[in-house]
């Protein structure tokens, strides 16, 4: 432990963890989470595009994480890295971090950051509910619980996902001249749709946007089991009728569409339960599957970590903040930007080819 | 009641007739009477009871939830039905903790470490609280997790959303059905209806809570018509959806008589409703090909009043009291909007005709007649300032007599006299058009004022063709009757705003917004005076597309912003039938049914038209009704 910090006995939360331009920064350990601009050393929650960047002097996440990004950026995407399992305790500075299971995606984790008597849980994007293709959300007693609040209305409500892909595969049944498009975020999402069609019993191919392909095959050799997949370029049109292909929802409006019979576009996201985002986009289908804790989700969370203060960031920080301080907690929002849908920024991949 | 709320959820995103069909069939199938019956009387308006006031709503959800959390949701959400629908609190116990702050029962933690941590831990304290040291046992337990996909448990969150939810349904009474809610609230009182929606709240889910409020409210506005819910039905039992339509006024909800029919149970239902509605003939539209293969002696000619299409029946009921219905020509009772007209119908019969706004024996344009339509008031001002008028065009029944199936040359016969009897000011006989050859109608069409229609033939919208001998028949028959439309008014414009299509046409730029030139502030500019999503073949839409993806210069959401200067951009001839002063548009105009009529990719955008051409076309029709 470094001897310039051993007399003092209280650390004030944000001397632990503070926002900064680039993201949330801890002094005593040397190192930034999720840093949205290279930093010298980065922790990394989980692999969506706006936590995890390249250009960091030195990464530490977990081993699917780094996967992922050496999968979305090429083998130089950091300086070094280092891979950290699920528990184990590190010591960084004046700090001892750990990794917990966020139940986002494959990989994801939520950092407790220690120092002193103080805790401190940086959750990342979080989900309690059922996921098979990633570990389950853990909960964290901690001092200060830093949530997300993505979903941070009680309008949302996400209910039972398969009952979600009953309404898709109803849809399937019904229609059966007709291709089933499925927006879904390529990391993660994706392949929990295709898990959970599969745990519905459906077994016929499931088809890829080129742009998912990777990503779902590195899901795959994880074990994650998703059953024939099968690429959609170059499929004849007539072929695709009754068939259910996945894509980025970028490319569900898009030209490339054209190559399906009559498509039904599903959009798979927390935000398809508000009927005006939906029909924004454009969506026959809405399916309200998401990989962010609910409303519920989020006010259990923070209630059952124990935690007297909470800091609220990306989404809608105003009612969730609103919530812990009726509810007597210490809470503020913090201003750190660059967080959103990670597919929702990008551009459409040009090429079915690109990763996206 | 969920079920029905699925199907409407459905429809609602649903932009395709087609498809909406197939939903509502497949409805109609797997849901039992009278729940079938119900949502059939849903869908076709066919319900009646008194419909709860959105103040009603906001009261029942600002009573049980927190007021900043109710703003902030109804902002984000912008529909109260929907906000309320979304954030109402699940049960009572769930309601007071996650809305008015009070301890939650601990969710039980039951697996992993940190659930275990949990249970152990101390009460909490305020900020800065010490962070429980970790035993040995527990941090091994950390270190021995591999990866996460390895072990048992993996894939269940510390909370079990499904369990939890099916609990509660068991725990509570069911869900209301449609028949439950639709028969309740036909005999609810006003001060029971707060109670009563708190209740069926409670006991549905998101979408059945929607679509409850929707009901409830009488604001369902799904895109779905009576026509298409009866066709749906019709479907069910591979039957005519005319045949529906002829026995529909003699039927009522939940109308198990017509699924028994439908489903080959039982006989076909018997109208006994003195005053049915008989589905409409309509025309087809003439090409100029046509005509070589026409002989002229064949038909009668009349002219095609712009006015709105309807079916004039009187009747007798048991008691022997007359009975006098209007319908539209979808088979929609529009009688209650023009109560003037019901004494002139004192004999029975059934007048298939046009109805007018006629002042001083001209007949007004159907801007004026618009004003008579969709008041929930008829007031004895507008009944005095717009008087209705029936132009009669053909008698489909007279008495107990059916004379559909009489040549037209003898229905016409007995139309005459049957108008002449009831010797009503209101009520007059569609005129002729004396022709003796293609040539002679051309000339008649291109002049109607000389050719008969005298001062009202502004009010004519072109000519009609009526074979001699054809005889009354449901639907749009092949060979029967043929419309001629006046030549549509033309103005080139340029395309400003693109917008992607719906269904099939959801990945085409298929909606423009189009302006023509003024001269404002800045000098010459656009204004937006309309938009048109069709008109142009597929092979047009396809280059409209592939032009509106090269010239986007900026994207508002779903709108691109087309490039739209003097010597850049897009020309477009577009056609349309009349033009209105609204104060909606920015142009102060607003078009009737305009189109697409041609790309003018030959044009340079500075020579399209310009607003003073528009604002002289609306005088001309303004000089008319004046």
């Amino acid at each position: 432990m470094n001897l310039t910090l051993d007399y003092i006995t209280e650390m004030r939360p944000q001397d632990i963890l503070m926002p900064v331009a680039a993201g949330l920064c801890c002094k005593p350990g040397g190192f930034h989470i999720d840093p949205v601009r290279p930093v010298e050393r980065a922790v990394i929650t989980h692999g969506h595009s706006d936590h995890a960047r390249p250009g960091h002097g030195a990464v530490l996440a977990t081993q699917e994480t780094l996967d992922m990004m050496r999968l979305r950026y090429g083998d130089h995407f950091a300086g070094r890295t280092q891979a950290i399992r699920y528990g184990e305790p590190i010591k960084l500075g004046d700090v001892t971090i750990k990794f917990h299971p966020a139940g986002h995606v494959l990989g994801s984790a939520q950092i407790a950051v220690s120092c002193k008597d103080t805790c401190i849980v940086a959750s990342g994007d979080y989900k309690d509910a059922p996921d098979p293709t990633c570990a389950p959300f853990e909960l964290v007693p901690c001092d200060v619980f830093i949530t997300e609040a993505t979903f941070g209305l009680p309008v949302f409500r996400h209910g039972d996902a398969s009952d979600e892909i009953r309404k898709l595969l109803a849809s399937v049944a019904l229609f059966p001249e007709r291709a089933h498009l499925v927006g879904a975020y390529s990391l993660g999402k994706a392949q929990r749709v295709i898990a959970l069609i599969r745990k519905a019993g459906y077994d016929a191919p499931i088809y890829l946007h080129g742009a998912m392909e990777k990503i779902t095959r590195y899901y795959e050799s994880r074990g994650v089991a998703l059953g024939d997949l099968r690429r959609v370029k170059g499929m004849k049109k007539a072929d695709l009728a009754g068939t259910i292909t996945l894509a980025p929802p970028s490319a569900t409006s898009d030209i490339w569409t054209r190559r399906f019979p009559d498509p039904v576009t599903a959009f798979a996201s927390g935000w398809m339960r508000v009927r005006a985002r939906a029909r924004q986009r454009g969506v026959e289908l809405p399916l309200v599957i998401s990989d962010h804790a609910d409303w519920d989700g989020l006010t259990a969370t923070i209630d059952a970590t124990g935690a007297g203060e909470v800091w609220v960031t990306h989404g809608q920080e105003d009612a969730l903040v609103h919530w812990c301080t009726a509810k007597g907690l210490t809470a503020r929002p913090l201003d750190l930007v660059g967080y959103g849908d990670e597919d929702e920024a990008d551009a459409v991949p040009a090429n079915e080819d690109a990763e996206a | 009641m969920n079920r029905f709320a699925e199907l409407l959820d459905r429809l609602a995103y649903e932009p395709g007739r087609n498809n909406k069909l197939r939903l509502i069939t497949s409805y109609f199938r797997e849901v039992e009477d009278p729940d079938r019956g119900y949502a059939l009387a849903a869908l076709t308006g066919a319900l009646s009871f008194k419909h709860a006031k959105p103040g009603l709503i906001r009261d029942l959800i600002t009573d049980r939830t927190d007021p900043v959390l109710f703003a902030l949701s109804y902002d984000y959400v912008g529909d109260l039905s929907e906000t309320v629908a979304l954030m109402w609190p699940k049960t009572a116990i769930d309601r007071e903790v996650s809305l008015l702050g009070h301890p939650s029962p601990r969710p039980s933690p039951t697996r992993g470490e940190g659930a275990a941590l949990s249970s152990a831990r101390p009460p909490r304290k305020k900020s800065k609280a010490v962070m429980a040291p970790l035993s040995q046992e527990s941090a091994a337990t950390l270190l021995s997790i591999p990866s996460p996909l390895v072990g048992e448990g993996w894939g269940e969150g510390y909370r079990e959303h499904s369990g939890h939810d099916h609990q509660r349904r068991h725990n509570n009474p069911p869900p209301p059905t449609l028949t439950d809610v639709v028969t309740t609230l036909r005999t609810l009182g006003k001060t029971e209806l707060p109670k009563q929606l708190t209740r069926w709240l409670d006991e549905l889910d998101e979408t059945g809570r929607w679509a409850l409020l929707k009901l409830v409210t009488g604001a369902m506005r799904i895109g779905i018509s009576a026509r298409l819910a009866k066709t749906a039905a019709a479907e069910l039992g591979d039957k005519d959806p005319h045949e529906i339509e002829l026995m529909w006024p003699g039927l009522a909800p939940p109308y198990l008589d017509l699924f028994a029919w439908l489903e080959g149970r039982a006989e076909k239902p018997v109208n006994l409703d003195p005053a049915p509605f008989r589905p409409v003939m309509l025309a087809h539209a003439i090409e100029n090909t046509d005509f070589a293969g026409l002989d002229a002696g064949d038909f009668i000619a009349e002219w095609k009043w712009d006015g709105i299409r309807v079916q004039a029946v009187s009747g007798r009921d048991e008691r022997g009291d007359r009975l006098v219905r209007l319908y539209s020509r979808s088979g929609e009772d529009i009688t209650k909007s023009f109560p003037d007209l019901l004494s002139a119908l004192h004999l029975p019969g059934a007048i298939d005709g046009e109805l007018l706004v006629v002042r001083d024996g001209r007949v007004q344009s159907f801007n004026v007649l618009q004003q008579r339509l969709n008041r929930k008031v008829v007031s004895p001002k507008l009944i005095k300032d717009y008087p209705i008028h029936l132009r009669a065009y053909d008698l489909l029944g007279e008495g107990n007599k059916d004379l559909r199936g009489l040549p037209f040359t003898e229905r016409r016969k007995l139309l005459e006299a049957f108008v002449t009897e009831l010797d009503d000011p209101r009520i007059d006989l569609s005129p002729t058009i004396a022709f003796d050859s293609w040539d002679a109608l051309t000339a008649a069409r291109k002049n109607p004022a000389d050719a008969g229609a005298g001062e009202d033939a502004e009010a004519v919208e072109g000519v009609m063709l009526k074979r001699r001998d054809a005889p009354y028949l449901p639907g749009r028959p092949k060979g029967q009757w043929w419309k001629w439309k006046r030549d549509p008014h033309i103005i080139d414009a340029v395309l400003m705003y693109a917008q992607r299509g719906h269904g099939k046409r959801s990945s085409y730029y298929s909606d423009y917004t189009f302006g023509v030139w003024t001269t404002g502030e800045d000098g010459e500019q656009l204004v937006p005076v309309g938009k048109a999503y069709f008109g142009f073949t597929d092979e047009e839409l396809l280059q409209i597309d592939r032009f509106v993806r090269r010239n986007t210069t900026e994207k508002f959401g779903p709108v691109r912003h087309v490039v739209h200067e003097p010597d850049q951009g897009l020309v477009l001839e577009v056609a349309f039938e009349g033009l209105q002063r609204s104060p909606r548009h920015k142009s102060g105009v607003a078009m009737r049914f305009p189109r697409v009529n041609r790309l003018r990719w030959d044009k340079p955008p500075r020579e399209a038209d310009r607003l003073e051409t528009l604002e002289r076309m609306l005088k001309a029709d303004q000089a008319i009704e004046a």
